[in-house]
């Protein structure tokens, strides 16, 4: 393969790389209305009025909009596809705050000092209510977070707003009570993760403005500009023709911009005033008031015989949905379904989950979307199943890991067409010297080195939901235009989708062009989320390049003249008649084109999937513990997925090695601490830790791909996978090296200490 | 307050607010290399130089740089195409954002470490300088490339 399986340098890396102005804040027209946000110190609170006399006497405002300004039909901001699964629980400015940094009033004037002016002179009267904080507490408490009678489920989910609860389900696969009775030895324990953040380097922005139509255009950093579009028209209550979504270039999303968190607020603006509207979030506010990971509590079972054969798995999940359902009814379900398939020899299995409400910062999608939560809690027992059963972790796995050919009973009866998990497990081992290092030693210095492992699955796109679609052009000498629904958002999917094009049209990848994504022209993607992209619209653009090759014989047997479509043969360069030798090149083709011509030579196709192929994964760890003040050194960690067919390798790599650091600050550094009155204290990169260079040892990628029959040239997912395996990993080495379980993250110091301690005086 | 200064090698003056940060400055002034992610110099992202020294424009006031000569990655551009060949090459650019800070420290960690940097100290000069997308482990291939063309070997820690 020319093009496909090749390091191919982004297409966009020269501008990013030296600065060029490409993202929404530089694009902001420089007359934009400044947007910004007051919002509730209060958890949970009524409005009862707003005094905004002395604040729009500053010079300079020229809108100060509350509740009354706002339309009153409730809807979603999760970027999913319609009918959303997350019950329509919002307003733009509800009376009614249910979390600190719930809006109360919208401010726009014509810079930001006149606006942060504005914002410290509105009174605002509270009437204070207690908040329910503690989500384990959420159900049937006498304090019900979403009171009001016109919430909306679009879908059944189990949900019941008057008990707090947004979702729920329960499934059984065999006889589980019985399995268990009949299990030689059981573990039965409860993990707790909590609501990290995605912390891209963007912050959310947009801005919106009206077009010489009347059109309200916005521009956004969003994952989902077609989502965004019906999202935005529903909550201000216009057609859906009267909103246009335009997608620059996206500084990270990594789910978080799988949520309309604020394109809302300057388009109320617009719509209001007639005037462009600019609205940049804070880091405090993409910190505080956006969409991280569900914070978790997950009660895993598993009963297994003496021989160690994993004989039934039990996942009860409760969600923390904050203050609105966004993405928790969808989140939740990945928690079991993408963490027992991983052990797929079960007699049994059982999946219960409950999302509730709470008066806390509403959560969303994050990279692994409920995969990470439920793989952390059933990757945690399975390695405590493992000492249990006094056999070691890796010949636990080999006797009862998922292979190829597999139907998985958890995973919605799909058949693992392409498994290479095996590889991954045994390769990873090699590189992390796992002989070596596992379990534990004593090093010179006192401190203790110690190894852990885990494994890992995903989805590719979520079946039988996703669409995706491309348009491919031919255009003057033959170049093509390929136009994408799906959003690059620095993953390098406008790239990667070009080699996939490219190798199909047999041209270089220059000579594709990709263009994305602008709501009006752009062909419907549901966005880039779930996994999603290489593999769906992978497909779609593959299938796009079978059409347009169609097309093109069919106007290069009209050039040629007395000779059928199907009688010539294309070779990328050239379209040619197999019995003459006579041909069109395909430069004469393109410039045909545009002279004379009634043959369109564009094509366009749609893909869904009826299934979502998981890519799985090891990680193993090797960390340093210091027994004297519980500090974890993160020595070595290597990592080997199988995400099918690798298309760009480098990439691939890259999204592997990022993926895993974000997992790693999961584990050890991002701690989400909340004061008694709901307020986040970790506002602000000083508090909530994301990696730095200096946290980060080295890390050992590589590939072992299998071929999946029904993705481009083979192709799964490898996006979200990667930040699977680093919780339960370094837990395991963290366990190993102190004989101490942790099952809670972040795994920090100070509890690893107090850890130690414990078990000294025990 | 007016001020007089050299950005980008060009002498010109300006007209501020005595409390105008650097980097709003910056950007008014068609400098949009110059990014904002954090308020609290905690991410590296709005990394600039005064008189050749990396310094974070979002804690300096533009009145400082009355006098003074101000670099952002616009006045760097023949450098930062360089150093890009090496970045694209690893696919380390990912979205880009944290890139023209991280590419300004990293000129001028060229200039001010030794010929023989170990990976400790290059981690130490760019620890300001967070990134989301990459894990920074592809920034250390980029940088032994790019050193080495620079005729500086890293050493092993």
């Amino acid at each position: 393969m020319k093009s496909v399986n090749q390091a191919v340098m982004k297409k966009d890396a020269l501008p990013l790389i030296t600065g060029k102005p490409v993202y929404t804040g530089d694009l902001a027209p420089k007359d934009c209305l400044i947007v910004k946000a007051l919002r509730s110190p209060h958890a949970r609170a009524i409005v009862r009025s707003v005094n905004k006399t002395a604040a729009l006497k500053v010079p300079g405002i020229e809108c100060i909009l509350t509740a009354e300004d706002a339309p009153k039909k409730r809807f979603t901001i999760a970027g999913q596809t319609y009918p959303e699964l997350s019950p329509y629980d919002r307003l733009i400015l509800d009376k009614q705050i249910r979390f600190v940094g719930d809006p109360v009033a919208l401010v726009a004037g014509k810079d930001a000092a006149c606006v942060d002016k504005a914002l410290r002179m509105i009174k605002v009267d509270y009437e204070v209510q207690e908040p329910l904080l503690d989500f384990r507490q959420a159900v049937d408490n006498p304090i019900v977070v979403h009171p009001e009678d016109d919430w909306n489920p679009m879908v059944p989910v189990g949900g019941d707003n008057k008990r707090n609860i947004i979702a729920q389900d329960k499934e059984d696969w065999g006889d589980v009570d019985g399995t268990f009775a009949d299990s030689d030895v059981i573990v039965d324990h409860v993990y707790h993760t909590k609501q990290a953040q995605q912390s891209m380097m963007e912050p959310f922005q947009a801005f919106t403005e009206l077009d010489p139509y009347g059109r309200l255009v916005i521009v956004s950093s969003t994952q989902i500009p077609f989502h965004v579009r019906r999202i935005v028209a529903t909550a201000l209550e216009i057609p859906k023709s009267r909103v246009r979504v335009i997608k620059p270039r996206i500084g990270g999303g990594f789910g978080a911009k799988q949520t309309a968190v604020m394109e809302c607020y300057p388009a109320l603006v617009t719509m209001v005033t007639g005037k462009r509207a600019y609205m940049l979030y804070t880091r405090e506010e993409s910190q505080t008031v956006s969409s991280p990971r569900h914070e978790a509590e997950i009660h895993v079972r598993i009963g297994a015989s003496k021989e160690g054969h994993i004989r039934v798995i039990s996942v009860e999940a409760l969600w923390n949905g904050g203050a609105y359902s966004d993405h928790s009814p969808t989140t939740v379900t990945l928690a079991g379904h993408k963490s027992i398939p991983v052990y797929n020899h079960t007699e049994a299995f059982r999946f219960n989950y409950t999302a509730v409400y709470s008066n806390t910062i509403a959560a969303g999608a994050y990279r692994g979307y409920g995969a990470t939560q439920g793989l952390f809690a059933v990757e945690s027992a399975v390695n405590e199943l493992a000492e249990k059963l006094g056999i070691d972790p890796v010949t636990l796995r080999l006797k009862n890991i998922v292979h190829e050919g597999d139907v998985m009973p958890a995973y919605f009866n799909e058949t693992a067409r392409s498994c290479n998990l095996e590889a991954c497990l045994m390769r990873t081992l090699e590189l992390i010297d796992w002989k070596h290092n596992y379990p534990r030693r004593v090093l010179p210095n006192g401190k203790i080195r110690a190894a852990g492992l885990a494994l890992a699955m995903q989805g590719s796109a979520i079946s039988n939901v996703d669409v995706a679609s491309a348009t491919i052009k031919v255009n003057d000498d033959g170049f093509y235009t390929l136009d994408i629904g799906a959003t690059d958002m620095g993953t390098g999917c406008d790239t990667i989708l070009a080699q996939i094009a490219a190798e199909a049209l047999e041209c270089p990848v220059d000579e594709v062009v990709t263009h994305g994504v602008d709501t009006d022209t752009s062909p419907y993607d549901s966005g880039s989320y779930a996994s999603s992209t290489t593999y769906l619209t992978g497909m779609a653009v593959y299938k796009t390049c079978q059409t347009l090759i169609e097309k093109m014989k069919e106007k290069a047997a009209r050039m040629l003249g007395d000779v059928k479509a199907e009688d010539l043969d294309f070779t990328g360069d050239a379209i040619i008649d197999r019995a003459t030798g006579r041909q069109v090149t395909r430069k004469e083709l393109g410039n045909a084109a545009m002279i004379t011509n009634d043959i369109a030579l564009e094509a366009t196709e749609t893909h869904f999937s009826p299934v979502s192929p998981p890519p799985y994964m090891a990680g193993a760890a090797v960390v340093d513990v210091d027994p004297g003040t519980g500090e974890i050194t993160l020595v070595d960690y290597a990592a080997v997925v199988d995400c099918g067919t690798v298309i760009n390798p480098a990439l691939a790599r890259v999204q592997a090695e990022g993926g895993l650091v974000q997992g790693i600050g999961m584990t050890l550094t991002e701690d989400v601490i909340m004061d008694k009155r709901g307020r986040l204290q970790t506002n602000s990169f000083m508090q909530y830790r994301i990696p730095t260079r200096q946290d980060v040892c080295d890390i050992k990628v590589e590939f072992a791909p299998s071929y999946e029959p029904t993705g481009p040239y083979g192709a799964k997912s490898i996006g979200e996978i990667v930040i699977n395996t680093p919780g339960p990993a370094i837990a395991e080495a963290v366990h190993q090296a102190t004989g101490v379980y942790f099952r809670e993250l972040p795994i920090t110091a100070e509890k690893v200490y107090k850890g130690l301690k414990a078990k000294k005086e025990e | 307050m007016k001020i007089e200064y050299w950005l980008n090698g060009r002498k010109e003056q300006a007209e501020i607010d005595a409390g105008l940060m650097l980097l709003d400055f910056l950007r008014d002034h068609g400098c949009y290399s110059v990014k904002c992610g954090c308020e609290t110099t905690a991410c590296g992202l709005c990394t600039v130089w005064l008189n050749e020294k990396p310094v974070l424009s979002c804690a300096v006031l533009a009145a400082r740089i009355d006098g003074q000569h101000v670099t952002t990655l616009e006045g760097l551009q023949d450098e930062a195409k360089e150093f890009a060949q090496y970045m694209a090459s690893e696919g380390s650019d990912q979205c880009g954002y944290c890139n023209p800070g991280f590419v300004m420290n990293v000129l001028s960690m060229v200039r001010e470490l030794s010929d023989t940097p170990t990976e400790a100290e290059i981690k130490e000069y760019l620890a300001g300088n967070l990134c989301r997308c990459t894990g920074y482990v592809s920034h250390m291939r980029v940088l032994r490339r790019y050193l080495a063309a620079k005729g500086k070997e890293v050493q092993d820690a």
